[in-house]
């Protein structure tokens, strides 16, 4: 068995999570800081990709980064190119698992308490130390929560990256594509061979998130 | 301690436009909820910004809108103890006093001081505790601890003990009260509790709608209101519309009475004032007869509302509170007023 989508759904996964929970933290941060007509703007554009088919984000994603489109054209001069290639994948999944993320992280920055990081102002706590130290941590429930909800939606990514990167065993199949691909050509056993190790990386992924949030209410308790 | 708050502010109820200067010990800001006095607090914590003002500390310009200066508050040395007392619910006790000590760069000494904060305060044995797990008492305590090493010019307290049983709260008065004296720390506490604001402060500064009524020492003060929105917030009771009716006379419509008072009245009196507490049925002076209403019972005092014979039917009855002890059956027929004890009210 080619274990090359397993291998590649990982990567794109892990690397999307990764530019997720970064970007998602920093615009859930001042999201939540801006007022209610500019917050209502930002929250529609972000989140729009949420409740869009898929494939039409594919389709947009197509429309930006096509190889005859301004912007692919411009980004091909540094050799970068989206379309048909694995780290395009990484884009498709960033793109539709940042809502997750966002709207999570942005309903925990908002439910902060602000006295707390008031009083490490006036204790002389740098704004850097109150939002690693204290903001961050305060709120590591909801950003956990959606980190691991991104991971799983990248993962599971079908409809934008077939319309991206689209089908090519060893270079860019993911796990979702591959089932589609062998169902469609009748390997009725190697689709499902491919669906059983979806389900075994899905229940670690939750039982991943049981665990710590054990740990954690366990250390609150304490 | 020296500090100089001059601040305006256009709010959703009412404009803040504060303006006052404080000098000695303790400060009250006493008023009701939402009268502003948190936000003053916090304008001088450096949380909020006015629209225009000058803070001013010990000589230092925490905030000039018109020089374009406003230090951010972790410039500004001014501790601020939350309603909540914000522990930082993710560090235990220990962790939260040292955020306190972050300026301090000698290790041995941080620790030093750490050991110091938590004997004076016997905080020892929830040292390793997280807040979740503090008692209201120690949890003000730490709060208290965590701001003290970082030695603030200023100390903010904002209504320290609402979030306290209430038997908890006398006694955390006396503590608090005693750690202050003894640690010559200036502070500004903020409350409705005139109890809390007598116990704490030297000098009260009475705010009501964001305007400052009055600021005075306070014994002054609950000698001498000034104001019936003032004596409103001091505790008193019984509050009625008053006239001149002669040097050291008044007339009261509402309760159709004369009362002599030791005050001379001045033009421009409005009401007068007399404290639940003041009402004597021995007095020879400002004696007049009075009926009783049904009485309320407390565990040590009786609560005794009453009108005057002559009293208008629509205005509210008079309160006199007696401890039990000094109360002897039958009612007594009438009761008079000490004229020292007569509050003259001027708006």
């Amino acid at each position: 068995m080619d274990w090359y989508p397993l291998w590649n759904s990982l990567r794109i996964a892990a690397i999307s999570s990764v530019l997720v929970f970064f970007l998602g933290i920093l615009l859930a941060y001042y999201a939540a800081r801006l007022s209610r007509v500019l917050k209502g703007i930002l929250d529609v554009i972000l989140t729009l990709p949420l409740v869009l088919p898929p494939t039409v984000c594919g389709y947009f994603l197509l429309l930006l980064f096509g190889a005859r489109r301004p912007l692919g054209q411009w980004l091909a001069q540094w050799g970068i190119r989206f379309v048909m290639t694995w780290y395009g994948g990484v884009l498709a999944a960033l793109v539709v698992a940042f809502p997750l993320m966002y709207r999570t992280a942005r309903g925990a920055f908002e439910s902060f308490d602000p006295t707390l990081a008031y009083s490490g102002q006036t204790l002389g706590l740098s704004n850097t130390y109150i939002f690693w130290r204290i903001r961050l941590p305060a709120c590591r429930q909801g950003i956990l929560v959606g980190t691991v909800l991104a991971f799983a939606r990248a993962l599971g990514e079908y409809g934008a990256t077939s319309m991206l990167i689209g089908y090519t065993p060893g270079k860019t199949a993911t796990i979702s594509t591959t089932v589609y691909q062998l169902w469609r050509t009748n390997d009725d056993a190697g689709a499902l061979r491919w669906v059983l190790v979806n389900l075994a990386i899905s229940t670690v992924v939750l039982l991943t998130v049981n665990l710590l949030e054990d740990r954690q209410k366990r250390t609150v308790r304490r | 301690m020296s500090l100089t708050v001059e601040i305006r502010k256009k709010l959703a109820a009412f404009d803040l436009a504060l303006s006052f200067s404080s000098a000695q010990g303790t400060l009250g800001l006493l008023g009701a909820s939402g009268c502003g006095k948190s936000y003053t607090l916090k304008c001088i914590a450096g949380i909020e910004t006015p629209d225009e003002g000058r803070i001013i500390l010990d000589g230092r310009t925490l905030l000039d809108t018109a020089k374009h200066i406003n230090l951010p508050p972790q410039q500004r040395h001014v501790g601020y103890l939350f309603q909540n007392y914000a522990l930082f619910p993710n560090m235990t006790v220990r962790q939260n006093i040292l955020c306190g000590l972050r300026r301090e760069p000698d290790r041995a000494r941080r620790q030093a001081k750490l050991q110091e904060v938590l004997q004076l305060l016997q905080l020892q044995a929830v040292a390793d505790s997280r807040p979740a797990r503090l008692s209201g008492g120690e949890a003000q305590r730490a709060a208290l601890a965590r701001i003290l090493v970082s030695q603030p010019q200023l100390l903010l307290l904002d209504e320290p003990f609402a979030a306290l049983d209430t038997h908890l709260r006398d006694r955390l008065q006396v503590e608090l009260e005693a750690l202050l004296e003894q640690l010559q720390q200036p502070a500004i506490l903020v409350t409705h509790s005139r109890d809390e604001a007598y116990h704490l402060c030297r000098q009260i500064a009475v705010i009501d709608q964001g305007q400052l009524l009055t600021l005075k020492n306070t014994d002054a003060l609950f000698a001498d209101p000034g104001s019936p929105r003032a004596a409103v917030l001091t505790g008193c009771k019984n509050i009625t519309p008053a006239r001149a009716a002669g040097p050291r006379l008044i007339e009261l419509p509402d309760w159709g009475i004369k009362l002599t008072t030791q005050q001379p009245v001045a033009p421009g009196l409005t009401a007068a004032g007399i404290r639940a507490h003041a009402f004597d049925p021995a007095a020879r002076t400002n004696y007049h007869p009075v009926a009783f209403e049904r009485p309320v019972e407390e565990p040590f005092e009786w609560t005794l509302p009453f009108r005057w014979q002559g009293q208008a039917p629509a205005s509210q009855p008079v309160w006199w509170r007696v401890p039990k002890r000094d109360l002897t059956q039958p009612l007594p027929p009438g009761l008079g007023v000490d004229p020292e004890q007569i509050l003259l009210l001027y708006d």
